[in-house]
């Protein structure tokens, strides 16, 4: 069955937008209803990480997903996806910042005062510096601010090939955010490893359609000769 | 169709991820057990006000029932406490299996309302239930040789979910040199609030050592031994970068991967915690590590 663009962008894609929330939504109720655990601030980082490391996959899944299935209209979703993926990214390095780095400073001068401002800013910058998990989700997300930036049809068309090739730094944010993962957990790895497989399968895939890509190539060159 | 397998396929990772979290919902505090007798009062315990039992018994590090700090709330339910024996064993005289009635026989039990210091970062207040462990060491009868005591927990596969898979090397093994596990702060727990231990949280017989970060405290003991050297706890073997043996509570020595100079109090509010030397323990510490240098032994 075919499904017409007007489905797709009236029907689906705001279904797709409001399931998307899902999770903050569900975040936001829990923790207001005292449905988290003990530790509710640390719930919010850890489900706020897993979502933008779920989102990265779901954008990573659309490409494979048009090739293998030739369901073209998939890549109407692929924009929100990973506009999802920074948001979930952005609100899981907030929360990092107000909870873990905000809330442990010293206030000597008061909470709203330029040495907030300065420790604050210190202190993330120190974390980021020194702690190889932490510079690494960094980078991931960082990685992400020029793709979120440049993802308006009016930047598509402006950067033209370009666009696409910038565009490639999602597979890196992907990665880096899995061995962010990987870094983070004391010793039960099965959970970073199920995401390592999912994002080296998604990757995997795309060096195997290239090479494949070539050999064809290379195949039909051949009665040329 | 494929558009709606789409939608389904986002759908159902939504509705995984929700139930995934949706553990918590899951996480019920423990049922209330016997109360205890004839408990005293302790000077050390601190004035700091304890967290909630449903804090105590659904946030806990337990990885021989799960890995997740809501697992072992859901998997030690039906954990089978009696009868329970720990095997005293090594450079002692009182060889022995001693049932755990034994163990209390004559035992006066105190309330040790102690601050709790995990490893990750994080803090309680828990009103142990418990007796010196300088006390059973004494029955036990240590020679000259013994130098350390090691603590074995329970590994049980067809009781502990969380020990069929090798997370960690089980069973789970724990250590502490011998004036440490004789100062009198250190105690054997037998409950909570005044009532048999919870199961999640160690019972029947746990250690509790609350100058030292959480993993000290090994649960559910089946196996005391008095060795001259220095054992290798179960945590230094799996990241002895990370882990040491001494494992105090130390704000200047970072973890690796995070910082220790701060904690998250659990049900403490919004701002972190200063975390103190020796957990705030130093005036009675201090001193067993007066020349050592806690930077290399972490």
């Amino acid at each position: 069955m075919r499904l017409s663009d007007r489905t797709a962008r009236f029907v689906l894609k705001p279904i797709v937008f409001l399931a998307a929330l899902g999770p903050v939504s569900w975040l936001v109720w829990a923790g207001l209803t005292d449905h988290l655990s003990a530790n509710p601030l640390s719930d919010i980082t850890n489900e706020t990480g897993i979502w933008t490391l779920r989102f990265l996959c779901l954008t990573l899944a659309i490409t494979p997903l048009r090739r293998l299935t030739g369901w073209n209209t998939a890549i109407k979703f692929r924009r929100m996806l990973g506009l999802f993926a920074f948001f979930y990214g952005s609100l899981h390095f907030l929360t990092y910042v107000i909870v873990d780095r905000f809330a442990g400073l010293d206030f000597t001068d008061g909470v709203l005062s330029w040495a907030t401002v300065r420790n604050l800013a210190a202190s993330v910058g120190a974390d980021v510096y020194k702690r190889p998990f932490i510079t690494i989700g960094f980078a991931a997300l960082t990685l992400m601010v020029p793709l979120a930036a440049t993802s308006t049809a009016g930047m598509i068309r402006r950067l033209g090939r370009k666009w696409q090739t910038l565009h490639r730094l999602v597979y890196v944010s992907a990665t880096l955010g899995v061995v962010h993962y990987w870094w983070l957990v004391k010793a039960d790895v099965r959970s970073p490893l199920l995401y390592a497989v999912i994002v080296a399968l998604l990757l995997g895939f795309r060096v195997w359609r290239r090479k494949k890509g070539t050999g064809v190539v290379v195949s039909r060159r051949a009665p040329a000769v | 169709m494929r558009a709606a397998g789409t939608a389904g396929a986002v759908a159902a990772l939504a509705a995984g991820g929700l139930a995934g979290s949706e553990a918590w919902l899951e996480a019920q505090e423990a049922a209330h057990g016997r109360k205890l007798d004839g408990v005293q009062k302790s000077a050390l315990s601190t004035s700091a006000k304890p967290n909630s039992w449903k804090e105590i018994t659904t946030y806990n590090n337990y990885y021989e029932f799960g890995t997740n700090k809501e697992d072992p709330a859901a998997n030690a339910r039906n954990f089978k406490t009696e009868p329970w024996t720990v095997t005293v064993d090594g450079e002692c005289n009182k060889k022995a299996a001693w049932h755990l009635e034994d163990i209390l026989k004559g035992q006066t039990l105190e309330d040790r309302i102690y601050r709790h210091r995990c490893v990750e970062a994080w803090s309680m207040v828990i009103p142990w239930v418990g007796f010196p462990l300088a006390d059973f060491i004494k029955k036990c009868e240590p020679t000259s040789k013994a130098k350390f005591v090691e603590f074995t927990t329970l590994y049980d596969p067809k009781q502990m979910p969380g020990t069929r898979s090798r997370v960690l090397s089980w069973p789970y093994v724990e250590g502490l040199r011998m004036d440490e596990a004789m100062h009198p702060l250190t105690i054997l727990v037998v409950g909570l609030y005044g009532e048999v231990l919870p199961n999640q949280n160690g019972a029947p017989l746990r250690l509790a050592v609350p100058w030292k970060y959480g993993f000290k405290h090994a649960k559910s003991l089946v196996k005391i031994r008095f060795v001259e050297k220095q054992p290798m706890n179960t945590w230094q073997l799996q990241a002895s970068n990370e882990y040491g043996f001494y494992a105090n509570v130390n704000p200047t020595v970072d973890h690796p991967r995070w910082s220790q100079a701060t904690e998250r109090v659990i049900g403490g509010g919004f701002f972190r915690k200063k975390t103190e030397m020796f957990n705030g323990y130093g005036d009675q510490v201090a001193k067993l590590y007066a020349g050592m240098d806690l930077k290399k032994n972490y």
